[in-house]
């Protein structure tokens, strides 16, 4: 009984620093729509910044000084990245601030390294609350005690804030609606500063509130940002009492789940995730997403299918690509067939994100349960390599299967975090069933067949798996199919409304999405001859964002491009530099800024722009030709003001 | 002039919506748009205050060209929007929802304060700590024509202050706009109903199909019953 209490109070000590960084996320959502997934990195920061200054300045003030010093730096640093960095691009399609932030988050990672080392650093405990309470007969610190009190204390601050001042009041309007509170006078631009501020400034507060309890380590980002979402999307985005609540829950299953369920414990908290998301799909305390606004003339170029001079360009790269194995050597072969098995992983996911709208955190799953199929079948069924690469994606396409009924449900963001908690559950799994999966050690000596195993053979199946899952997802997008699901993204209303069954829709592309990626991963475990939890870990699955995000997400087969761009450079980057993370993304940073269409996205205004300036012949004489490329002629337009009036369409697919 | 409109264009994305379209307002003046459903009255009102991306012309706030400006600084500059769609703060109450539209006094327009705005909308008054997303339609549209009023605008853009009301509803908005008026207000609403618009402007335009085609005194606009039928009548 009492040691139960003392967990009991342990969990709500941990609860405190979870509330902060969490509650800071959910502000900042809220008013930016910006999944910050750098939020982790600034609470590593300020647990950083907070270990120096407390180790420099000591006694009482110097540390309490020191802990919120910490945090107002680290909230510092926060304004200066909205400012240089997401202010230019607030106007790019959805999630693209989120591909910034997770460049910013592999910077700070490099960087801490840099500036601190290694190893892990023990900070100064809390002078005044350095002793234990009894109580019960067991002690409890009292720096746990003081967190308990702190939780519910800025809980308060919080809502006197922005319930009680003129500030508060402007930022819940911007919650709800930006444009009409630009359009009563209120300077956007600092708002969201001040927003981001502070929320950055409770992530570093958090995180240097943690240095008497925890180590200090440059891994605490990754850790931390998966609970603050579990948290976030349990509690309702936005909702700073939901991220309390939901932030004591969490907390009190860790505190328990590890006693009373110690094989699941891990899968617990995403268990609870995954219930509440499916009985109240916006969070405990969070509104249902209003329809999102689409920005107008987001894709004014309708897709196309290739024109057979395209094809054959297509065909000459595939067969150009074929002929590697007799110009470069074995190892770069290697590379190349991981590129290929990414080029398919990321198409997949850009199937489900463009076509169909609903944008995956967790596509890894099917990708790692691919894998996984393909092991399991090889090494305790001694299938021949061919029949695991057929049955090995099924176990893929089982679970997009299972976790896609329940995601459809969903969409937006909340798509995206249920997405995200059932690959962390397949991880978990992974991770913790040690019998079966072999746990962290993973399973070994998955090799391909003596025919296919020196490094062009296999090079040559990879290309050929992939180039045929490419396009055959890509014939998918221009089939009837495809055509009900791009109707189920572009208006779900609509298209239920004309008899298409949107749900029904969604899980088929879910399903689609999830089995070309098992297969992909099928492939990926005979490349590397094993199979690793790592294989569905969420920086897998961010991996596939970022590929789909740098390609260009407007565009067809964007993705793939993406995906050969980033492997690349990453593989090339970590073989060349120890600091890959931080130039890679200061790499993904600048991307972003210079082409927030993706690459291909660029490309194709570059290639429509030109075509337009051809047609216009410059001979427009009120307006640029360059800034309105494609506008209507006016005879066409006495019949009425429908706002699409027939445009002239490039082709620049 | 208080407000100038010279040859606005307007598109989203690569559509075209406004044509040429002239529009002057004289201070102290109410000026109605009249048009149809579609007919380019909201886009050109949200192009007057910044919030449509693409536009060409030029647009003259007491003189100035705000052309170019972003919304917040044009709305600051005392030329006050209310939108069609109303856009109430659901989660915000009476009170709070007219604290975000508060701004400075200035001099030439009349000031306003929440108790003002209660005596000019009593119904607002009696529900001051209702949340926004609790009250009616006419209550609500009320709310937004008293919270952009908070900003002490020198004139109004009022696109359909009596869209989707009860009759008895649209009469008290149009004495809620003449008192406005009386105040010393610019005003420009953009109505479909001939109706209201007469009882309370000195002027109107025409708007069909993205082009102004006619323009002049609410007489004229009578007298001419052609112009009438061809653009306004079901």
């Amino acid at each position: 009984m009492e040691f139960i209490v003392v967990q009991f109070l342990t969990g709500l000590a941990s609860a405190a620093s979870l509330f902060l960084v969490a509650s800071g996320l959910s502000i900042i959502f809220g008013v930016t729509r910006i999944v910050n997934f750098a939020h982790g990195a600034f609470y590593m920061l300020g647990a950083y910044v907070a270990y120096t200054l407390t180790e420099r300045f000591e006694g009482f003030f110097g540390f309490w000084g020191g802990i919120v010093a910490a945090a107002l730096v680290v909230a510092a640093v926060g304004a200066l990245l909205e400012i240089v960095l997401l202010r230019r691009i607030y106007r790019a399609p959805e999630l693209f601030q989120l591909l910034a932030t997770f460049g910013v988050t592999l910077m700070v990672q490099d960087l801490v390294v840099m500036i601190w080392g290694p190893e892990d650093l023990v900070g100064p405990r809390a002078p005044g609350l350095r002793g234990a309470v009894d109580i019960l007969g067991l002690a409890v610190p009292t720096y746990d005690l003081f967190l308990i009190v702190l939780g519910p204390l800025v809980l308060g601050g919080l809502w006197i804030l922005f319930h009680r001042t003129r500030w508060g009041v402007l930022v819940r309007a911007a919650t709800q609606d930006r444009d009409m509170v630009a359009a009563l006078g209120v300077n956007q631009t600092w708002l969201f500063t001040s927003v981001f501020a502070l929320g950055i400034f409770l992530a570093g507060l958090g995180g240097a509130l943690q240095i008497p309890r925890n180590a200090v380590t440059h891994l605490m980002d990754l850790s931390i940002i998966v609970e603050v979402f579990v948290v976030v999307v349990i509690g309702g985005l936005g909702s700073v009492l939901g991220a309390f609540i939901a932030a004591v829950l969490v907390s009190e299953l860790n505190a328990f789940g590890i006693l009373i369920f110690p094989k699941i414990s891990i899968v617990l908290v995403f268990l609870v995730m995954a219930c509440v998301l499916i009985v109240r799909p916006w969070g405990l305390l969070g509104r249902p997403e209003g329809p999102a606004r689409q920005p107008a003339g987001l894709s004014i170029r309708p897709w196309q299918p290739m024109s057979q001079n395209q094809r054959l360009v297509m065909l000459a790269v595939v067969v150009a690509a074929g002929f590697a194995p007799f110009v470069t050597g074995d190892y770069a072969l290697t590379v190349l067939a991981e590129i290929a098995v990414f080029a398919l992983f990321a198409a997949s996911l850009h199937f489900l994100m463009t076509v169909g709208g609903l944008a995956s955190f967790g596509h890894a799953a099917y990708f790692g349960l691919g894998a996984y199929g393909a092991a399991f079948a090889t090494t305790m069924f001694g299938m021949p390599m061919i029949g695991s690469l057929l049955l090995g994606p099924l176990l893929g396409v089982a679970g997009a299967i299972l976790f896609g009924w329940f995601c459809v449900r969903l969409s937006g963001v909340y798509f995206a975090m249920l997405t995200l908690a059932f690959a962390q559950i397949a991880w978990s799994v992974a991770f913790q069933w040690v019998e079966v999966t072999g746990g962290d050690n993973g399973i070994l000596g998955v090799w391909p067949a003596s025919w296919a195993a020196s490094p062009a053979a296999f090079y040559w199946l990879a290309l050929a798996v992939s180039v045929a899952g490419i396009v055959a997802l890509r014939v998918l997008v221009f089939s009837p199919f495809g055509y009900a699901l791009r109707a189920t993204r572009d208006s779900a209303l609509r298209s239920e409304a004309i008899g298409i069954d949107r749900s029904r829709v969604q899980w088929a592309a879910f399903v689609i999405a999830g089995t070309f990626a098992g297969i992909a991963g099928a492939l990926f475990a005979f490349l590397k001859g094993s199979v690793f939890p790592d294989n569905l870990a969420i920086p897998m699955s961010v991996d596939g964002l970022v590929m789909v995000l740098l390609g260009g997400i407007e565009t067809v087969s964007g993705a793939v491009v993406g995906a050969i761009v980033y492997k690349a450079l990453a593989i090339w980057l970590v073989s060349q530099t120890d600091l890959s993370k931080l130039v890679l993304g200061a790499i993904i940073v600048l991307l972003v800024v210079a082409f927030p269409k993706g690459i291909v996205g660029f490309a194709e205004d570059l290639l429509a722009r030109r075509r337009a300036k051809a047609d216009d012949g410059g001979a427009a004489a009120r307006t640029t030709p360059a800034k309105a490329p494609a506008k209507a002629p006016a005879a066409t337009s006495g019949s009425g003001a429908a706002p699409i009036a027939a445009p002239k369409m490039e082709a620049a697919r | 002039m208080k407000l100038e409109v010279h040859q606005l264009n307007s598109f989203y994305g690569p559509a075209h919506i406004l044509f040429d379209v002239d529009i002057n307002v004289g201070a102290g003046e109410v000026v109605a748009l009249l048009g149809r459903n579609g007919a380019g009255k909201s886009t050109t009102f949200r192009s007057i205050v910044g919030l449509v991306a693409r536009r060409e012309g030029r647009i003259l706030f007491e003189g100035e060209d705000i052309t170019a400006r972003p919304t917040h600084e044009i709305v600051r500059r005392g030329l006050g929007y209310v939108p069609e769609d109303r856009r109430i703060f659901t989660e915000l109450t009476v009170e709070e929802n007219l604290m975000v539209g508060e701004q400075p006094e200035r001099t030439g327009a009349p000031r306003w304060t929440p108790e003002k705005l209660y005596a000019l909308f009593p119904n607002l008054g009696e529900m001051r700590g209702r949340l926004g997303g609790r009250m009616s339609g006419g209550e609500q549209q009320m709310l937004t024509i008293a919270r952009t009023l908070m900003g002490n605008p020198s004139l109004v853009l009022l696109d359909e202050p009596s869209e989707g009301l009860a009759p008895k509803i649209v009469e008290e908005m149009a004495n809620a706009i003449l008192a406005m008026k009386n105040e010393g207000l610019s005003i420009v609403l953009s109505e479909q109903n001939l109706h209201f618009a007469r009882l309370i402007s000195d002027r109107a335009y025409i708007i069909e199909s993205g082009r102004i085609r006619f323009g002049g005194t609410i007489r004229e606009l009578e007298e001419s019953p052609d112009i009438r039928d061809a653009y306004l009548a079901v």
